[in-house]
Protein backbone atom coordinates (compact mmCIF):
# COMPACT_ATOMS: atom_id res chain seq x y z
CA UNK A 1 0.00 0.00 0.00
CA UNK A 2 2.74 2.44 1.09
CA UNK A 3 4.76 1.50 -1.98
CA UNK A 4 1.78 2.23 -4.20
CA UNK A 5 1.49 5.85 -3.03
CA UNK A 6 4.12 7.36 -5.38
CA UNK A 7 2.26 5.87 -8.32
CA UNK A 8 -0.95 7.49 -7.12
CA UNK A 9 0.85 10.78 -6.59
CA UNK A 10 2.06 10.60 -10.17
CA UNK A 11 -1.43 9.80 -11.37
CA UNK A 12 -2.91 12.62 -9.36
CA UNK A 13 -0.27 15.03 -10.59
CA UNK A 14 -1.03 13.97 -14.15
CA UNK A 15 -4.70 14.56 -13.50
CA UNK A 16 -3.92 18.12 -12.51
CA UNK A 17 -2.05 18.77 -15.73
CA UNK A 18 -4.91 18.45 -18.12
CA UNK A 19 -4.78 22.15 -18.95
CA UNK A 20 -4.94 23.22 -22.56
CA UNK A 21 -1.66 25.10 -22.79
CA UNK A 22 0.13 23.10 -20.10
CA UNK A 23 1.35 26.12 -18.16
CA UNK A 24 -0.45 27.94 -15.38
CA UNK A 25 -3.73 29.39 -16.72
CA UNK A 26 -3.10 32.40 -14.50
CA UNK A 27 -0.08 33.40 -16.58
CA UNK A 28 -1.79 33.53 -19.93
CA UNK A 29 -1.58 37.21 -20.98
CA UNK A 30 -4.47 36.82 -23.41
CA UNK A 31 -6.84 36.42 -20.45
CA UNK A 32 -5.61 39.52 -18.60
CA UNK A 33 -7.59 42.08 -20.53
CA UNK A 34 -11.09 40.63 -20.06
CA UNK A 35 -10.45 40.01 -16.37
CA UNK A 36 -9.21 43.56 -15.78
CA UNK A 37 -12.14 45.07 -17.69
CA UNK A 38 -14.73 43.06 -15.78
CA UNK A 39 -12.97 43.50 -12.45
CA UNK A 40 -12.97 47.28 -12.90
CA UNK A 41 -16.58 47.24 -14.01
CA UNK A 42 -17.86 45.02 -11.18
CA UNK A 43 -15.76 46.82 -8.56
CA UNK A 44 -17.08 50.23 -9.58
CA UNK A 45 -20.67 48.95 -9.66
CA UNK A 46 -20.27 47.30 -6.26
CA UNK A 47 -18.61 50.41 -4.85
CA UNK A 48 -21.50 52.62 -5.92
CA UNK A 49 -24.18 50.21 -4.70
CA UNK A 50 -22.47 49.93 -1.31
CA UNK A 51 -21.44 53.57 -0.92
CA UNK A 52 -24.76 55.01 -2.11
CA UNK A 53 -27.33 52.48 -0.92
CA UNK A 54 -26.29 49.65 1.38
CA UNK A 55 -23.76 51.28 3.71
CA UNK A 56 -25.74 54.49 4.40
CA UNK A 57 -28.75 52.35 5.28
CA UNK A 58 -26.80 50.11 7.64
CA UNK A 59 -25.06 53.14 9.13
CA UNK A 60 -28.41 54.85 9.62
CA UNK A 61 -29.88 51.88 11.43
CA UNK A 62 -26.85 51.60 13.72
CA UNK A 63 -26.86 55.34 14.33
CA UNK A 64 -30.59 55.30 14.99
CA UNK A 65 -30.19 52.52 17.52
CA UNK A 66 -27.37 54.41 19.23
CA UNK A 67 -29.54 57.54 19.37
CA UNK A 68 -32.51 55.56 20.61
CA UNK A 69 -30.50 53.94 23.37
CA UNK A 70 -29.06 57.34 24.26
CA UNK A 71 -32.53 58.86 24.28
CA UNK A 72 -33.95 56.05 26.37
CA UNK A 73 -31.13 56.39 28.86
CA UNK A 74 -31.74 60.12 29.07
CA UNK A 75 -35.47 59.57 29.48
CA UNK A 76 -34.79 57.04 32.23
CA UNK A 77 -32.50 59.54 33.91
CA UNK A 78 -35.20 62.21 33.66
CA UNK A 79 -37.87 59.89 35.04
CA UNK A 80 -35.59 58.99 37.92
CA UNK A 81 -35.09 62.66 38.68
CA UNK A 82 -38.82 63.27 38.53
CA UNK A 83 -39.43 60.36 40.84
CA UNK A 84 -36.85 61.69 43.26
CA UNK A 85 -38.46 65.11 43.15
CA UNK A 86 -41.92 63.66 43.69
CA UNK A 87 -40.60 61.60 46.57
CA UNK A 88 -38.99 64.66 48.13
CA UNK A 89 -42.20 66.66 47.70
CA UNK A 90 -44.21 63.86 49.23
CA UNK A 91 -41.89 63.63 52.18
CA UNK A 92 -42.02 67.38 52.64
CA UNK A 93 -45.82 67.37 52.51
CA UNK A 94 -45.88 64.50 54.93
CA UNK A 95 -43.64 66.24 57.45
CA UNK A 96 -45.64 69.44 57.04
CA UNK A 97 -48.88 67.59 57.65
CA UNK A 98 -47.31 65.92 60.65
CA UNK A 99 -46.23 69.30 62.01
CA UNK A 100 -49.62 70.75 61.37
CA UNK A 101 -51.32 67.83 63.05
CA UNK A 102 -49.11 68.06 66.09
CA UNK A 103 -49.71 71.84 66.13
CA UNK A 104 -53.44 71.29 66.02
CA UNK A 105 -53.25 68.70 68.75
CA UNK A 106 -51.22 71.07 70.91
CA UNK A 107 -53.66 73.89 70.29
CA UNK A 108 -56.56 71.66 71.18
CA UNK A 109 -54.78 70.46 74.27
CA UNK A 110 -53.99 74.04 75.33
CA UNK A 111 -57.57 75.09 74.70
CA UNK A 112 -58.93 72.20 76.71
CA UNK A 113 -56.43 72.87 79.49
CA UNK A 114 -57.44 76.52 79.46
CA UNK A 115 -61.09 75.65 79.70
CA UNK A 116 -60.43 73.16 82.45
CA UNK A 117 -58.38 75.73 84.34
CA UNK A 118 -61.13 78.31 83.94
CA UNK A 119 -63.75 75.80 85.06
CA UNK A 120 -61.61 74.80 87.98
CA UNK A 121 -61.02 78.43 88.95
CA UNK A 122 -64.74 79.03 88.71
CA UNK A 123 -65.60 76.02 90.80
CA UNK A 124 -62.86 76.85 93.25
CA UNK A 125 -64.18 80.42 93.47
CA UNK A 126 -67.66 79.14 94.15
CA UNK A 127 -66.33 76.71 96.66
CA UNK A 128 -64.32 79.44 98.34
CA UNK A 129 -67.32 81.74 98.55
CA UNK A 130 -69.45 78.92 99.87
CA UNK A 131 -66.70 78.09 102.32
CA UNK A 132 -66.57 81.74 103.38
CA UNK A 133 -70.31 81.78 103.85
CA UNK A 134 -70.20 78.59 105.81
CA UNK A 135 -67.34 79.88 107.91
CA UNK A 136 -69.27 83.09 108.51
CA UNK A 137 -72.27 81.06 109.47
CA UNK A 138 -70.15 78.93 111.73
CA UNK A 139 -68.69 82.05 113.32
CA UNK A 140 -72.16 83.48 113.85
CA UNK A 141 -73.38 80.21 115.27
CA UNK A 142 -70.27 79.94 117.37
CA UNK A 143 -70.61 83.43 118.74
CA UNK A 144 -74.30 82.78 119.27
CA UNK A 145 -73.44 79.56 121.01
CA UNK A 146 -70.78 81.31 123.07
CA UNK A 147 -73.30 83.97 123.96
CA UNK A 148 -75.74 81.23 124.95
CA UNK A 149 -72.95 79.63 126.97
CA UNK A 150 -72.55 82.89 128.91
CA UNK A 151 -76.27 83.00 129.47
CA UNK A 152 -76.32 79.39 130.58
CA UNK A 153 -73.23 79.87 132.70
CA UNK A 154 -74.74 82.98 134.28
CA UNK A 155 -78.02 81.20 134.93
CA UNK A 156 -76.24 78.17 136.22
CA UNK A 157 -73.92 80.32 138.28
CA UNK A 158 -76.85 82.37 139.69
CA UNK A 159 -78.67 79.17 140.52
CA UNK A 160 -75.54 77.72 142.12
CA UNK A 161 -74.77 80.95 143.95
CA UNK A 162 -78.46 81.30 144.97
CA UNK A 163 -78.41 77.81 146.37
CA UNK A 164 -75.16 78.43 148.11
CA UNK A 165 -76.07 81.83 149.54
CA UNK A 166 -79.67 80.99 150.09
CA UNK A 167 -80.83 84.14 148.45
CA UNK A 168 -81.77 85.00 144.94
CA UNK A 169 -79.05 86.35 142.82
CA UNK A 170 -80.19 87.69 139.50
CA UNK A 171 -78.36 86.37 136.47
CA UNK A 172 -77.59 89.94 135.51
CA UNK A 173 -75.58 90.39 138.61
CA UNK A 174 -73.74 87.16 138.05
CA UNK A 175 -73.07 88.19 134.54
CA UNK A 176 -71.53 91.41 135.79
CA UNK A 177 -69.09 89.37 137.76
CA UNK A 178 -68.50 86.87 135.05
CA UNK A 179 -68.06 89.35 132.27
CA UNK A 180 -64.44 90.19 132.95
CA UNK A 181 -63.63 86.50 133.26
CA UNK A 182 -65.26 85.76 129.96
CA UNK A 183 -63.37 88.49 128.24
CA UNK B 1 -5.12 23.02 -13.41
CA UNK B 2 -8.43 23.18 -15.22
CA UNK B 3 -10.11 24.77 -12.21
CA UNK B 4 -8.08 27.93 -12.88
CA UNK B 5 -8.81 27.89 -16.60
CA UNK B 6 -10.50 30.95 -18.06
CA UNK B 7 -13.44 30.01 -20.23
CA UNK B 8 -14.74 32.52 -22.71
CA UNK B 9 -18.52 32.67 -22.58
CA UNK B 10 -19.55 35.73 -24.60
CA UNK B 11 -16.86 37.24 -26.81
CA UNK B 12 -16.91 41.02 -26.50
CA UNK B 13 -14.70 43.70 -27.90
CA UNK B 14 -14.92 47.32 -26.80
CA UNK B 15 -12.81 49.81 -28.80
CA UNK B 16 -10.24 47.15 -29.51
CA UNK B 17 -10.04 46.04 -25.89
CA UNK B 18 -10.81 42.40 -25.25
CA UNK B 19 -13.74 42.51 -22.83
CA UNK B 20 -14.93 38.96 -23.29
CA UNK B 21 -17.43 37.78 -20.68
CA UNK B 22 -15.61 34.83 -19.11
CA UNK B 23 -16.35 32.50 -16.22
CA UNK B 24 -14.28 34.90 -14.09
CA UNK B 25 -16.57 37.76 -15.14
CA UNK B 26 -19.56 35.60 -14.34
CA UNK B 27 -18.39 34.99 -10.78
CA UNK B 28 -17.50 38.64 -10.30
CA UNK B 29 -21.06 39.55 -11.30
CA UNK B 30 -22.43 36.80 -9.02
CA UNK B 31 -20.35 38.20 -6.13
CA UNK B 32 -21.62 41.75 -6.74
CA UNK B 33 -25.20 40.49 -6.88
CA UNK B 34 -24.77 38.40 -3.72
CA UNK B 35 -23.17 41.20 -1.72
CA UNK B 36 -25.61 43.92 -2.77
CA UNK B 37 -28.56 41.58 -2.47
CA UNK B 38 -27.55 40.34 0.95
CA UNK B 39 -26.74 43.73 2.44
CA UNK B 40 -29.84 45.46 1.09
CA UNK B 41 -32.13 42.53 1.90
CA UNK B 42 -30.80 42.07 5.43
CA UNK B 43 -31.32 45.72 6.34
CA UNK B 44 -34.76 46.01 4.70
CA UNK B 45 -36.69 46.05 8.00
CA UNK B 46 -34.33 48.55 9.64
CA UNK B 47 -35.17 46.79 12.87
CA UNK B 48 -34.16 48.28 16.17
CA UNK B 49 -33.55 44.76 17.40
CA UNK B 50 -31.77 43.12 14.48
CA UNK B 51 -32.53 39.60 13.29
CA UNK B 52 -29.70 37.27 12.30
CA UNK B 53 -29.13 38.56 8.79
CA UNK B 54 -29.24 42.18 9.90
CA UNK B 55 -26.78 41.34 12.68
CA UNK B 56 -24.35 39.92 10.14
CA UNK B 57 -24.63 43.04 7.97
CA UNK B 58 -24.22 45.35 10.97
CA UNK B 59 -21.37 43.27 12.36
CA UNK B 60 -19.40 43.45 9.11
CA UNK B 61 -20.13 47.18 8.88
CA UNK B 62 -18.95 47.92 12.40
CA UNK B 63 -15.97 45.57 12.09
CA UNK B 64 -14.55 47.39 9.08
CA UNK B 65 -15.68 50.79 10.39
CA UNK B 66 -13.75 50.18 13.62
CA UNK B 67 -10.73 48.98 11.68
CA UNK B 68 -10.74 52.14 9.56
CA UNK B 69 -11.34 54.36 12.58
CA UNK B 70 -8.55 52.76 14.61
CA UNK B 71 -6.04 52.97 11.76
CA UNK B 72 -6.99 56.24 10.12
CA UNK B 73 -8.93 58.16 12.73
CA UNK B 74 -12.27 59.90 12.21
CA UNK B 75 -11.07 61.75 9.08
CA UNK B 76 -10.27 58.40 7.46
CA UNK B 77 -13.94 57.45 7.56
CA UNK B 78 -14.38 58.96 4.11
CA UNK B 79 -12.40 55.99 2.80
CA UNK B 80 -14.64 53.56 4.66
CA UNK B 81 -16.93 52.64 1.70
CA UNK B 82 -13.88 51.96 -0.44
CA UNK B 83 -12.18 49.79 2.19
CA UNK B 84 -15.47 48.01 2.91
CA UNK B 85 -15.97 47.28 -0.78
CA UNK B 86 -12.46 45.84 -1.06
CA UNK B 87 -13.04 43.64 1.99
CA UNK B 88 -16.43 42.20 1.09
CA UNK B 89 -15.56 41.78 -2.58
CA UNK B 90 -12.39 39.81 -1.87
CA UNK B 91 -14.04 37.88 0.96
CA UNK B 92 -17.00 36.90 -1.21
CA UNK B 93 -14.82 35.97 -4.18
CA UNK B 94 -12.67 33.80 -1.86
CA UNK B 95 -15.67 32.11 -0.27
CA UNK B 96 -17.47 31.49 -3.58
CA UNK B 97 -14.29 29.71 -4.63
CA UNK B 98 -14.90 27.19 -1.84
CA UNK B 99 -18.11 26.00 -3.51
CA UNK B 100 -17.22 22.87 -5.49
CA UNK B 101 -17.18 23.58 -9.20
CA UNK B 102 -17.13 27.34 -8.72
CA UNK B 103 -14.41 29.53 -10.16
CA UNK B 104 -12.09 31.34 -7.76
CA UNK B 105 -11.57 34.81 -9.16
CA UNK B 106 -8.93 35.69 -6.54
CA UNK B 107 -6.77 32.74 -7.53
CA UNK B 108 -5.66 34.76 -10.54
CA UNK B 109 -2.60 36.93 -10.02
CA UNK B 110 -3.85 39.54 -12.47
CA UNK B 111 -6.98 40.10 -10.35
CA UNK B 112 -5.19 40.34 -7.01
CA UNK B 113 -2.53 42.49 -8.63
CA UNK B 114 -5.21 44.82 -9.97
CA UNK B 115 -6.63 45.16 -6.45
CA UNK B 116 -3.17 45.81 -4.98
CA UNK B 117 -2.26 48.24 -7.76
CA UNK B 118 -5.48 50.16 -7.19
CA UNK B 119 -4.63 50.47 -3.50
CA UNK B 120 -1.02 51.40 -4.20
CA UNK B 121 -1.89 54.05 -6.78
CA UNK B 122 -4.64 55.50 -4.59
CA UNK B 123 -2.35 55.60 -1.55
CA UNK B 124 0.46 57.24 -3.52
CA UNK B 125 -1.89 59.85 -5.03
CA UNK B 126 -3.44 60.62 -1.62
CA UNK B 127 0.03 60.86 -0.07
CA UNK B 128 1.28 63.37 -2.60
CA UNK B 129 -2.01 65.28 -2.59
CA UNK B 130 -1.87 65.74 1.18
CA UNK B 131 1.82 66.22 1.80
CA UNK B 132 3.10 67.35 -1.59
CA UNK B 133 6.76 66.62 -2.12
CA UNK B 134 7.01 66.09 1.64
CA UNK B 135 5.50 62.65 1.12
CA UNK B 136 8.99 61.57 0.05
CA UNK B 137 10.02 61.93 3.71
CA UNK B 138 8.28 58.57 4.11
CA UNK B 139 11.52 57.08 2.82
CA UNK B 140 13.59 58.93 5.45
CA UNK B 141 12.49 57.62 8.84
CA UNK B 142 13.05 59.97 11.78
CA UNK B 143 15.98 59.37 14.11
CA UNK B 144 18.15 57.52 11.61
CA UNK B 145 21.83 58.63 11.62
CA UNK B 146 22.71 60.52 8.42
CA UNK B 147 25.36 58.03 7.40
CA UNK B 148 22.74 55.26 7.34
CA UNK B 149 20.52 57.19 4.95
CA UNK B 150 22.25 55.96 1.77
CA UNK B 151 21.25 52.44 2.82
CA UNK B 152 17.90 53.16 4.47
CA UNK B 153 16.42 55.30 1.71
CA UNK B 154 16.84 52.74 -1.10
CA UNK B 155 15.50 50.01 1.20
CA UNK B 156 12.45 52.07 2.12
CA UNK B 157 11.92 53.05 -1.49
CA UNK B 158 12.20 49.45 -2.66
CA UNK B 159 9.84 48.21 0.03
CA UNK B 160 7.36 50.88 -1.01
CA UNK B 161 7.63 49.99 -4.68
CA UNK B 162 7.33 46.28 -3.98
CA UNK B 163 4.15 46.73 -1.93
CA UNK B 164 1.69 45.95 -4.74
CA UNK B 165 3.61 42.76 -5.50
CA UNK B 166 3.74 41.48 -1.91
CA UNK B 167 0.19 42.67 -1.34
CA UNK B 168 -1.18 40.79 -4.34
CA UNK B 169 1.00 37.67 -4.33
CA UNK B 170 0.06 36.91 -0.70
CA UNK B 171 -3.62 36.68 -1.58
CA UNK B 172 -3.14 34.98 -4.94
CA UNK B 173 -0.68 32.36 -3.63
CA UNK B 174 -2.87 31.47 -0.67
CA UNK B 175 -5.97 31.02 -2.77
CA UNK B 176 -4.23 29.07 -5.50
CA UNK B 177 -2.22 26.86 -3.14
CA UNK B 178 -5.30 25.94 -1.13
CA UNK B 179 -7.30 25.01 -4.20
CA UNK B 180 -4.41 23.07 -5.72
CA UNK B 181 -3.97 21.13 -2.49
CA UNK B 182 -7.65 20.23 -2.46
CA UNK B 183 -7.42 19.16 -6.08
CA UNK B 184 -4.34 16.98 -5.46
CA UNK B 185 -5.93 15.30 -2.46
CA UNK B 186 -9.13 14.89 -4.41
CA UNK B 187 -7.00 13.01 -6.94
CA UNK B 188 -5.67 10.81 -4.11
CA UNK B 189 -9.17 9.96 -2.97
CA UNK B 190 -10.11 8.80 -6.46
CA UNK B 191 -6.77 7.09 -7.02
CA UNK B 192 -6.77 5.12 -3.74
CA UNK B 193 -10.39 4.13 -4.19
CA UNK B 194 -12.76 2.74 -1.56
CA UNK B 195 -9.97 0.97 0.33
CA UNK B 196 -7.41 3.72 0.85
CA UNK B 197 -9.27 6.87 -0.12
CA UNK B 198 -10.67 7.56 3.33
CA UNK B 199 -7.47 9.03 4.76
CA UNK B 200 -7.08 11.76 2.10
CA UNK B 201 -10.84 12.29 2.23
CA UNK B 202 -10.69 12.98 5.98
CA UNK B 203 -7.76 15.28 5.37
CA UNK B 204 -9.74 17.09 2.69
CA UNK B 205 -12.66 17.68 5.04
CA UNK B 206 -10.34 19.19 7.65
CA UNK B 207 -8.45 21.12 5.02
CA UNK B 208 -11.66 22.55 3.58
CA UNK B 209 -12.44 24.00 6.99
CA UNK B 210 -8.96 25.49 7.13
CA UNK B 211 -9.40 26.90 3.62
CA UNK B 212 -12.56 28.71 4.67
CA UNK B 213 -10.60 30.29 7.50
CA UNK B 214 -7.85 31.19 5.03
CA UNK B 215 -10.41 32.71 2.66
CA UNK B 216 -11.59 34.99 5.46
CA UNK B 217 -8.12 35.66 6.84
CA UNK B 218 -6.61 36.62 3.50
CA UNK B 219 -9.45 39.05 2.78
CA UNK B 220 -8.88 40.51 6.23
CA UNK B 221 -5.10 40.77 5.80
CA UNK B 222 -5.55 42.45 2.44
CA UNK B 223 -7.91 44.98 4.04
CA UNK B 224 -5.74 45.61 7.10
CA UNK B 225 -2.73 46.24 4.86
CA UNK B 226 -4.83 48.63 2.78
CA UNK B 227 -5.62 50.54 5.98
CA UNK B 228 -1.97 50.58 7.04
CA UNK B 229 -0.87 51.88 3.63
CA UNK B 230 -3.62 54.51 3.75
CA UNK B 231 -2.42 55.54 7.18
CA UNK B 232 1.06 56.11 5.72
CA UNK B 233 -0.47 58.39 3.11
CA UNK B 234 -2.65 60.30 5.58
CA UNK B 235 -0.38 60.61 8.61
CA UNK B 236 3.03 59.44 7.42
CA UNK B 237 3.54 57.35 10.55
CA UNK B 238 5.56 54.24 10.43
Amino acid sequence: MIAAIPAFVAAAAEATHEGKSGGLPQLNPADFSPQLVWLALTFVVLYFILARVALPRIGEVIEERKDRVQRDLQAAERFKQETDEALAAYEKALSEARQKASGMAKEMRDKLADETDKERANVEGQLASKLGEAEARIAVTKSKALASVNEIAAETASAVVGKLLGEDVSPAEVKKFLQPAAE
Amino acid sequence: MEQFEIERIIPLDIFGIDATFTNASLFMVIAVALISGFLIFSIRRRALVPDRLQSVAELSYEYIANMVRENLGEEGMKFFPWVFTIFVFILTLNLIGMVPGAFTVTSHIIVTFAFAAMVWIAVTLIGFARHGIGYLKLFMPDGVPWWLLPIIVPIELLSYLIRPVSHSVRLFANMMAGHTMLKVFGGFVVGLGVLGGWAPLAFMVAFTGLEIVVAFLQALIFTVLTCIYLNDALHMHH
